[in-house]
């Protein structure tokens, strides 16, 4: 059995319990993933399986691409994402995953690609404060001193500085599996996954907790 | 999307009835107490309606001995027994923030005639 699914963010909504209860739920198109390629330690020298998620137009496909696809006999897909497992022998190529291999109650880590930001500031990047924006203020909001004098004559690495912000992997640890709807390839997390809607997310089941 | 909404439209209420900024509402809640539940009642004018398919909320504002107080219920909330709704309100605004300023008589709100 693998233990992470590719799958795309529908969304947030929030589920009542009886008692009024709210809870706050990302929807995530988990699956169904299909088996596009075996690795094996005789092979690559570890076990893994490449699993594929999401539609491609063929002819946008680049030829050796679809050559790969052929094999597992499914269409190509547009996200492929390689998941390590104990034991290929259970696998064939072209196997469908979906979304039951996740349990109620489990705790998954989400990874995906954050929103961008763009090029921001110290205030929003790193939660500087701002300068006076009245009574005189000339140092609204630029970054500040960023260093010493002559010793040592430069700017510490690591100096936290404006730059680009978001649009990067992200991974949120210790999220739980509220629901699981296998019929509809959905599964309900608790809380906030990085991206935004219709982003991709690799869901990976926590090892210990 | 559609699966988003046709998921929230699961969870959401059909019993809850029509109403808007202004009108004057008899909210029946559910409160529970150890194992037992009882219900109770909060009338108040309804200064503000916020929409959010599951995530609506809206904003019952009384005054109580003398006091304003003003209670954010979630619309799809199984806490929620019913709605009455006991007055229709003329209002020109459909966030009625003014309110919390004024008292007493200055308060009300015109009743809403039905067209004829």
């Amino acid at each position: 059995m693998v233990n992470a699914l590719i799958g795309k963010k529908l969304g947030m909504s929030q589920l009542f319990s009886p008692d009024g209860e709210v809870t706050p739920v990302t929807v995530i198109q988990a699956g169904p993933c299909t088996v596009t390629q075996i690795k094996s330690v005789d092979s690559d020298g570890y076990n893994a399986v490449q699993l594929g998620f999401g539609e491609r137009k063929p002819e946008r496909t680049q030829k050796p691409l679809l050559g790969h696809f052929k094999k597992s006999g499914k269409g190509p897909f547009a996200v492929v994402r390689e998941v390590r497992v104990d034991d290929v022998g259970e696998f064939e190529l072209g196997q469908e995953v979906s979304a039951d291999i996740f349990q109620v109650g489990e705790l998954v880590q989400v990874a995906g690609k954050s929103k961008g930001k763009g090029f921001a500031g110290t205030i929003k990047r790193w939660n500087f404060s701002r300068g006076p924006m009245s009574h005189g203020g000339m140092n609204k909001r630029p970054p500040g001193s960023v260093g010493c004098s002559a010793s040592p004559s430069r700017v510490i690495k690591g100096r936290k500085m404006p730059g680009q912000m978001g649009n990067r992997s992200a991974t949120v640890k210790g999220l739980m599996v509220v629901d699981v709807r296998p019929e509809e390839n959905i599964i309900l997390i608790r809380g906030a996954v990085p991206g935004g809607r219709n982003g991709v997310v690799f869901i990976k089941k926590s090892g210990k907790f | 999307m559609d699966t988003l909404q046709a998921m929230d439209r699961e969870q959401m209420r059909a019993d809850i009835p029509q109403f808007k900024s202004g009108d004057t509402v008899k909210v029946h809640v559910r409160i529970r107490e150890g194992d037992k539940e009882r219900i109770q009642v909060f009338q108040g004018v309804v200064i503000r309606k916020r929409k959010g398919r599951i995530n609506s909320t809206f904003t019952v504002r009384k005054i109580s001995y003398g006091i304003g107080v003003e209670r954010i219920f979630p619309l799809h909330s199984p806490m929620i027994d019913k709605i009455e709704v006991v007055s229709r309100g003329r209002v020109r605004r459909s966030r009625l923030y003014y309110l919390r300023k004024l008292r007493g008589k200055a308060a009300r709100i015109r009743e809403l005639r039905p067209r004829s």
